[in-house]
Parts: C-alpha cells; structure tokens; sequence
C-alpha cells in the first residue's frame, strides 16, 4: 500500500462534528505519546500496545455512535475506549493498575471496559471481539433497541475463523453490527500481503454478501463518511457491513518493539500520512479553524493526560484481601 | 409428580424459564427440529425462531454470541450438542465467558448456560464420547453441573439459567431417555448441593452423572451379596463443589470410593481426593480409592469401549478393597 497524501476530505462533514473528531483525535495521540514515555520508564505494568496513528478510525467511527451503542475492541484498544467516552483518568488508572482504574486494576491495557458506555471491552484474544459484537447486535434486535454495535479489529484478526463464523452470522441474520479492520498493514512482525490470499480484505464481504468498502483510514473525512453509511444502515435494519480501513502504526507492534521488519522509508512516508496533520490541514485550509485553535486543543488534551496521570500515579492499587472479588457475580470474595 | 424422560425435564425447565423471563434465548445447531436426545422438542412451536435460534456451524460463534448477549441484556442458553464440540470453543468458554466479570473489575456478569451431551453411549467414538468436565472445574469462573436423573435435571437447569454466571450444564447421553419422576411445579435445584441417595455406614460412595446409576446398583450389590452399608452421594454440582455433604459422610465412614467416567489422572476425583485427604485426614480408615475410564480415547468397538469404562464391577471391587478384609 502506497501512502496516501493531501489533506483529509471535507466533504460530509461539518465544523461541528469534524471539530470533535480532531480533538478526540489529538486526545489519543497526546495520551498515547505519554503512556509510551511511562512505560519506557518503567512506571507501567505489563505491556502496551499504542493506537499511534490509526486515531481517525476510532475517532470517526465513534462519532456516529450513540452513548448506548456497543463497541468490541482489541489488544490495541485505549483509542476506542477514549473515543467511546471513557475518561482518560480512569483509563491510565487503570494502565496503572489502581482501584480507581476503568476495570478497579483487575484488567489493565488489553481489557479496558467499560459497560456503561457500551464499551464491551479491549480483548487480548486476537478475534475475540468478532462473535461477541455479533451477539451484542442480536441482542439490540431481540431488545427492539436500536442500538448497533461496532467491532474493531486488526488486520491480523481478518484470518481467524472467527471472522467467518461472526460475518457471515451477522448477514444470515441481518444483524445490525459493522465491522471495521483497522488494516495498518501489519500483524505483530509480520506484513498482511505474506498471510491474506487477497490483497484488497475489502473483498472478503462478498462471500458474506454484504458491502465491503476500502477507506483511506488516515483521512477522518473519509472514514466519518463510510462508517456514517454502514451505521445507518445497519441502525435501519438493512444488516451489516465490512470496512477496510487502511492505516499505519507510527510506532511499535508494543512500546519497545525493535521494528527490524518495517522499512525505515516506508515508516517515514507513513508518519507523514499523518491522520491529524492530514485534518488540521484540511480545517485550517478551509478555514474552520485557524493556528491557535489548534494548538489550544492540543494544549487542553496536554493538560487532560497530565491530570489524568497525576490521578493515576496518586490513586491507590487494589487491596490484595480483594483479590477473589468479581470471580463470581453474588460472590465476592469467595469461591463458591 | 409426572413420569417423564430426562430430555423432556429439561424441556420442561427450559419452557417455564422463556415464559417467565423474556430475556431468555436459546443457540444451537438444528434445536428447531427437537435436538439430538429431545432436549428442545416444542419449544420452537411455542417461542418461535427469534428464542429458538438455529445456529450456523460455527461453534466459536454459538457461544461468543451468547457472551455478547449475556453481556447485553439477554441470558442465552447456548446448545453444542455434542460435548467434544467445545473444543472448537475453548477461547470463548475460558478466555471470554468465564474472564470477563473479573477482568472488568465487576461491571458485568455473563449469566449464560451452555448445555451439552457428555459420556459414553453404544459406540459413539473417541469424537462423540467422554468426559471432560475436569477442563470445566478447573476454569476460575465457570460453575458445572452434571445432573443423574429426570427430577435434578429440571432442577439443575432451571437454577443454572436463573445463574448470573456461565454454568456447564452436562447432560449424559447414556441417561437422557431415562424416565423418572419429575415435580410439574417450579421445581428448583440449588448449584452447589449434592444428594445423599442412599445413606449407609461403612463405606462413602461418591459419584456423578452416569455414575450415580452405576454407583446405586452397586450400592444394592453390596447391601445384598456383601452385607456392606453403602452410603451414595450424588454431587449433582461439580463446580460449586458441595464439600460440606461429603466431609460429613467420610467423617462418619472413613472409607472413600470415588467413581466417574472421566479419566482419573487430574479428574474431579483427584480433586476431591487430594481435599480429603487433606482435610479429613485423621477420618480417614483407608486410602481413598478412585474409578474412572482407562486413559484411552473411548473406542468405537462395544468390547474395547466396556473395557474402557468401569461398570458396576469395577465399583463393587472397589468399595471391597477399601473395606478391612
Ligand atoms: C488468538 C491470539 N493469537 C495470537 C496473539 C498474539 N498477538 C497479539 S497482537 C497480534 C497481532 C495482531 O495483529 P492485528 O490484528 O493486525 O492488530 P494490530 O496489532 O496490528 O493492531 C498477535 C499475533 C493473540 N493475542 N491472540
Ligand atoms: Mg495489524
């Protein structure tokens, strides 16, 4: 895949919604940047994997959605539960591993949840939210609810049968769920042309006959357009959607990832696909906003992560008397 | 009380739960047509194909759908027919079902039943056959039930589906014809509770599923031919685990005879073994003595797969040998 150039697209889009999306955009980037700085420095447990540079898809996509919509997410999951509306206080507490966390410190970065904005969960099984997202919008249509869920995931994730098994589930059953791959091209170490059979992953909904559609995902018009198409219709009842959206990891497959596998230039051309740069461009050019908006929202999103930080470097970790808690429902603190 | 087949008990549980609670739904492959042992005869007929959903193929999928929509608002009852098909769903039962309420710190619980035949029946084969619910209980999360007769059935699944939490809800193949009595009313068995079947004096004999038929015809072996005062528990429960029953049975015997049709090595009876010995050791008169198949996939041929799987013999002998000579 060739890097794509220009600024984003504008058409279908407004001040008041593209606004927005930048600034989510410029949240995730900001708090990305930091949590790789504090797990270089050894101030995080576990491991992360940042959503650097894939931040219109989350962003975009979530726009569309309501606060009772449903989301699944994959190990690669802090830019969807921002975009979802998760504050970024409890999401580092939780990358923290505090009881003030998202998930009280039982979770951290791999299973980021929260429920009461539909965000069904960051997923350490590659797949796992496939089947899950299938029977969040089974169940929005028993409800009559009219809720739709979007399933987030990777390139990599597009091989496991998973993936038949929930598209062609969710078609049979015109269920209402789109499903967006984050294609950014790579899958861990190893590049998506060496293990799809098709070049264009688009292709695939054929055999699921429903639309597929390849989107330049750095240009958060273009995939603000796309998604607003497949959510409609899937809110009207016309079944789900697959969605190509082809994007780049500025860093790592984790923070302190060699990258041995990525071409030095091919990175480079890459960063400077950047989504963000990319919509500035375009909503200074069109004169939506001017310079100083735009750092004024980058200054606001750097003051969010510092306190965000602080919230989560002061909060206290989990009391290990608590450990057995949530095993069971009705049960803390006991094996039934 | 109504004579009815083990199969049609559960039916009958599964009818007044979809009456009662809206949420519930049923997934599985062909369940409109009845399912293999009559476990869903009817039920399209009265709730139709929104709760009564025939199911792609698609083992991962039957049962991550019915985590997605546990985690929404419903409470599935997710079919897989044959046991062995979960393994084409292991992800799904271990890393998903039975993770998510603790992963996410308590804000959700996945109140799912996946029910599924186990245990041996007219040579099925190594793919159709066997006993795997020590994969089961040893999964932090789950809760197991392995029920032995009409009655508990209805009871077993009728909690199991009022469960906030992903039960395995085991129906042997061997026993779903089985008739027996059955209460017509609301009729309830708690998770976590075993049965005493027959209580006895010298020896405790403990058993589930299949098993507590064969354990209670060697029990009347042993009272008629031996002399020997058997006392048969039935766990019903494997996973809460109703130890309580058992500790006051072996406090009393002290003498242990363990029988399942799984295979012993890491099964439920060692398990339960290793507890009393552990924990009822100065009770105890005799080694616990444990039955169970022959580490081998369960054979196709009717006389490997009975030299496989221990019959009501191999219980008898067992009970023998722990007794003073
Ligand atoms: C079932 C499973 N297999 C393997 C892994 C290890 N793993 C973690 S992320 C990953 C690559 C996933 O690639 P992709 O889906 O493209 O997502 P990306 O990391 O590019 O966002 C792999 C192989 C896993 N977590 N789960
Ligand atoms: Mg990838």
């Amino acid at each position: 895949m060739r890097p794509p150039t220009g600024p984003a697209t504008l058409a279908g889009f407004s001040p008041e919604v593209a606004l927005p999306i930048h600034a989510t955009m410029v949240r995730i980037r900001v708090f990305e940047t930091r949590v790789t700085e504090l797990f270089a420095a050894g101030r995080l447990p576990g491991f992360v994997h940042t959503y650097l540079g894939q931040e219109a898809i989350a962003a975009a996509t979530c726009r569309h959605l309501r606060d009772d919509d449903y989301i699944t997410s994959t190990h690669r999951g802090h830019g969807h539960a921002i975009a979802k509306g998760m504050p970024t206080n409890r999401l580092m507490a939780e990358l923290f591993g505090r009881e003030t966390g998202a998930n009280r410190g039982r979770g951290g970065s791999m299973h980021v949840a929260d429920f009461s904005l539909g965000m069904l969960g960051a997923n350490g099984i590659v797949g796992g939210g496939f089947g899950i997202a299938a029977g969040a919008g089974l169940s929005a249509r028993r409800r009559g609810s009219g809720q739709v869920a979007v399933c987030f995931f990777g390139d990599g994730g597009i091989n496991k049968g998973t993936f038949h098994e929930a598209l062609n589930f969710a078609s049979v059953q015109s269920l209402p769920v789109v499903f967006v791959c984050e294609n950014n091209q790579y899958a861990q170490f190893t590049a998506i042309s060496r293990t799809s059979a098709v070049g264009d992953l688009a292709i695939r909904a054929t055999g699921y006959a429903m639309p597929g559609t390849t989107v330049d995902g750095n240009d958060a018009g273009a995939v603000y357009a796309a998604v607003g198409a497949a959510v409609g219709a899937a809110r009207d009842g016309d079944g789900p959607a697959l969605l190509n959206c082809v994007t780049y990891r500025h860093s790592g497959h984790y923070v302190g990832d060699a990258e041995v596998y990525r071409d030095a230039t091919e990175v480079e051309q890459w960063q400077a696909a950047d989504p963000i740069g990319r919509l500035e461009e375009a909503l200074v050019g069109a004169g939506w906003v001017d310079e100083p908006d735009v750092g004024a929202v980058w200054e606001a999103a750097r003051t969010e992560t510092a306190a965000a930080e602080e919230f989560a470097a002061s909060s206290s970790d989990p009391d290990p008397a608590t450990a057995l808690d949530y095993v069971y429902t009705h049960a803390d603190g006991v094996d039934p | 009380m109504k004579r009815m087949s083990f199969g049609q008990a559960t039916v009958d549980a599964t009818r007044l739960a979809m009456r009662e609670d809206e949420r519930v739904i049923v997934l599985g492959e062909d369940i409109s047509w009845g399912g293999n042992f009559g476990q869903f005869r009817g039920l399209l007929e009265e709730f139709g194909p929104d709760r009564i959903i025939d199911m792609p193929i698609s083992e991962a999928l039957i049962m991550s759908a019915s985590v997605g929509a546990a985690m929404t608002g419903l409470r599935p009852v997710a079919s897989m027919s044959f046991l062995e098909f979960t393994m084409g769903a292991m992800d799904e039962i271990v890393n998903q079902a039975a993770k998510m309420r603790y992963m996410s710190g308590g804000q959700v619980s996945v109140p799912l039943v996946l029910r599924a035949s186990d245990g041996i029946l007219r040579s099925s084969a190594a793919q159709h056959s066997g006993s795997l619910e020590s994969l089961f209980t040893h999964i932090a999360g789950l809760k197991v039930v392995a029920p032995s007769n009409p009655a508990d059935a209805k009871g077993l699944l009728r909690s199991a589906m009022d469960d906030d939490d992903p039960v395995i809800y085991l129906e042997n193949k061997s026993i779903t014809a089985k008739r027996g009595p059955v209460p017509e009313d609301d009729h309830r068995v708690p998770l976590g509770s075993a049965s005493v079947v027959l209580e006895g004096t010298d020896v405790t004999l403990i058993t589930y599923s299949a098993m507590a038929l064969r354990g209670a015809d060697a029990a009347a072996t042993l009272a008629d031919d031996h002399d020997v005062s058997a006392e048969l528990i039935d766990l019903r429960s494997l996973w809460p685990l109703d130890f309580e029953t058992v500790a006051s049975s072996v406090s009393k015997t002290g003498r242990v005879v363990i029988a399942h049709e799984a295979w012993l090595n890491g099964g439920l009876g060692a398990e339960l073994s290793a507890r009393i010995g552990e924990e009822l050791f100065a009770d105890l008169k005799a080694p616990v003595v444990r039955i169970g198949a022959a580490r081998a996939p369960i054979p196709f041929s009717p006389p490997l797969e009975s030299a496989v799987v221990p019959g009501t013999d191999a219980i008898v002998d067992a009970v023998l040998r722990v007794l003073p000579s």
